[in-house]
């Protein structure tokens, strides 16, 4: 434990300190390029909790991720163009606003398919959260309102309290702020009762039931966590590119998520920001020699399922220890 | 004689052709330990399954303290106080010695949806686990990694973790079972020890054990109990004699 707490501990400084670093050397762009691993990381925190704690695998959390960005997007919207909302809301772009209602969305989202796709296991769960997913990216598409297929812009980024926002090393921080919340929540889940019992249920669930408790209602409410925190990473996604679009709600980013989870290392604290972080690395250096690098992402995470199952993680700090 | 604990009547469970339990009745009182043998395939591990509401029974119906469960799911009948332990060891492999205890200590106290306090750091978790984790003779051993236990301790460290439930009846699956001659002497001095707690149903093939152990014992044979009684009377039993026992145990 104290060996992955020093690789965690080193990790988040990392985070933290490149893109200072950037913004003191006058490269605003690679403070933007972390503000997308910090949001990406985000997404997979999320996923990490279902995935990894509860064994849940997901193949369509980018349905939390594109319902949280099209709610900041939708309510931003409304703020620039002052057209009034259903249910007597009006639009905004107050982040905090912003966030309670991705969470609240992503929150309902998660509920929804929750409920019904953990009445299944394995490859149906599997298939269920697929399914749920290309329906909401089919609904974005056909959906004339906001965009459909090209998309939502907006035209300002959101505000929170007196910051500059435009400011990338601001927004960085905001997001990097919620990532650190997101992952002392995880951590505190993961050691409570509730956490316990969670990964008790991934490892045997016939042995909890026979301890006299229902699994199913455990992984819903882990799902449903899961779901809101990937569900806040789509709205700060949003605000990051200042555009919202169906791609967000693709099965290509759910498997994505599903990537960065487990590069780094299925159910550890930092593998979802390990995975992230060399996944956008990956794809910024090698993405400008070839077109063709995922090929070699492929050969990545084929060694890690073949040979280094606790992925980055697994390999800096050492096999998983629970006490 | 005091109210049977566990009241099993008449109860038939077929699956497809083959009648896995038929007509099955069998009496767990306080204080005994009831035994249940047969050969290979006589349907004993169906029974013990239909008791705790992994599989659901056809007909007939189970008592347990004073209340009719057959419809209730195995979560409920387990928080009511059955307590089981399986044939093959079941245990949280990734977990310590501890924590799968404290899981079980959980699971009793029926408070799982708390998110913020560590479970290891509440006292109220980890001191009756300790103390089910000694009880079992499992001392010494807390921290380490269940998947890391020798055979034996797994089925002591089942044995902790139907402690925590504080049952009111403990179904146990061969806990014998793949355990060498030490362990079996070893571990049938605490299952004497775990009748003081609740009573036992056994279901064991070591007949030494059995014959040591049980007050009573019942004989299933292709999904019948042929006969009901004390050691002396079974090993006497002829139809038991021909039918499982053999020759060399009579």
């Amino acid at each position: 434990m104290t060996r992955e707490r020093i690789v965690n501990a080193f990790l988040w400084l990392a985070l933290l300190v490149v893109p200072l670093a950037a913004a003191q050397m006058g490269q605003p762009y690679i403070v933007s390029l972390a503000t997308k691993v910090v949001i990406l990381a985000l997404a997979a925190t999320g996923l990490n909790l279902a995935l990894g704690l509860g064994g849940m695998v997901s193949f369509g959390h980018a349905a939390f991720f594109g319902v949280g960005g099209y709610a900041a997007g939708i309510l931003m919207n409304h703020a620039t163009t002052g057209a009034a909302l259903p249910f007597g809301l009006s639009g905004t772009n107050q982040m905090i606003a912003l966030w309670l209602a991705a969470l609240v969305a992503s929150g309902l989202a998660a509920l929804v398919i929750g409920a019904l796709s953990l009445r299944t296991s394995g490859v149906y769960f599997i298939m269920i959260t697929l399914a749920f997913a290309q329906m909401f990216y089919y609904f974005a598409i056909s959906w004339p309102a906001y965009g459909g297929e090209d998309g939502l812009s907006l035209f300002v980024r959101s505000q929170f309290l007196g910051v500059n926002t435009f400011d990338p090393l601001n927004f960085f921080l905001i997001c990097f702020a919620l990532l650190s919340l997101a992952l002392l929540l995880s951590a505190t889940l993961a050691r409570s009762r509730f956490g316990i019992a969670l990964q008790a249920t991934r490892q045997n669930p016939q042995r909890v039931e026979a301890l006299g408790i229902r699994p199913y209602r455990l992984r819903l409410t882990a799902f449903v966590i899961s779901g809101m925190i990937t569900g806040l990473a789509g709205a700060l996604y949003a605000d990051l590119n200042r555009f919202v679009s169906p791609a967000m709600l693709d099965w290509h980013l759910s498997g994505e998520i599903i990537v960065f989870v487990i590069l780094g290392g299925m159910g550890r604290l930092m593998g979802p920001i390990a995975g992230a972080a060399l996944f956008i690395v990956m794809e910024h250096k090698l993405g400008g020699i070839s077109e063709y690098w995922k090929a070699l992402l492929g050969l990545l995470l084929l060694g890690v399922v073949l040979f280094a199952r606790g992925g980055i993680i697994g390999l800096l700090a050492g096999k998983l220890r629970h006490v | 004689m005091f109210e049977p604990i566990l009241d099993i009547r008449n109860i038939s469970k077929s699956f497809g052709a083959l009648r896995a339990s038929d007509d099955v009745s069998l009496t767990l009182h306080p204080g005994e330990i009831h035994a249940l043998i047969g050969p290979n395939g006589a349907g004993k591990s169906t029974l013990i399954r239909q008791i705790v509401g992994e599989y659901r029974h056809d007909a007939g119906e189970i008592w347990f303290a004073g209340q009719e469960i057959g419809a209730l799911d195995a979560p409920a009948r387990a928080r009511l106080g059955l307590a089981r332990t399986f044939q093959v060891s079941s245990i949280l492999a990734e977990f310590s010695v501890l924590q799968n205890v404290v899981m079980a200590v959980q699971g009793a106290s029926g408070k799982i949806f708390r998110f913020f306090r560590p479970a290891l750091g509440d006292p109220a978790l980890t001191e009756p686990a300790r103390a089910h984790i000694d009880h079992a003779g499992l001392q010494g051993r807390e921290s380490v990694t269940a998947a890391d236990l020798s055979h034996g301790e797994r089925r002591k460290l089942e044995i902790a973790m139907a402690l925590a439930l504080s049952p009111r009846a403990f179904l146990l699956d061969e806990p014998m079972a793949g355990m060498g001659p030490e362990g079996s002497k070893q571990l049938t001095e605490i299952l004497r020890e775990l009748k003081q707690q609740a009573p036992i149903l056994l279901i064991e093939h070591d007949m030494d054990a059995v014959f040591a152990l049980a007050d009573r014992v019942s004989v299933l044979v292709y999904g019948r109990i042929i006969a009901t009684g004390t050691v002396a009377e079974i090993r006497a039993n002829p139809e038991v004699q021909t039918a499982y026992l053999g020759d060399d145990a009579a």
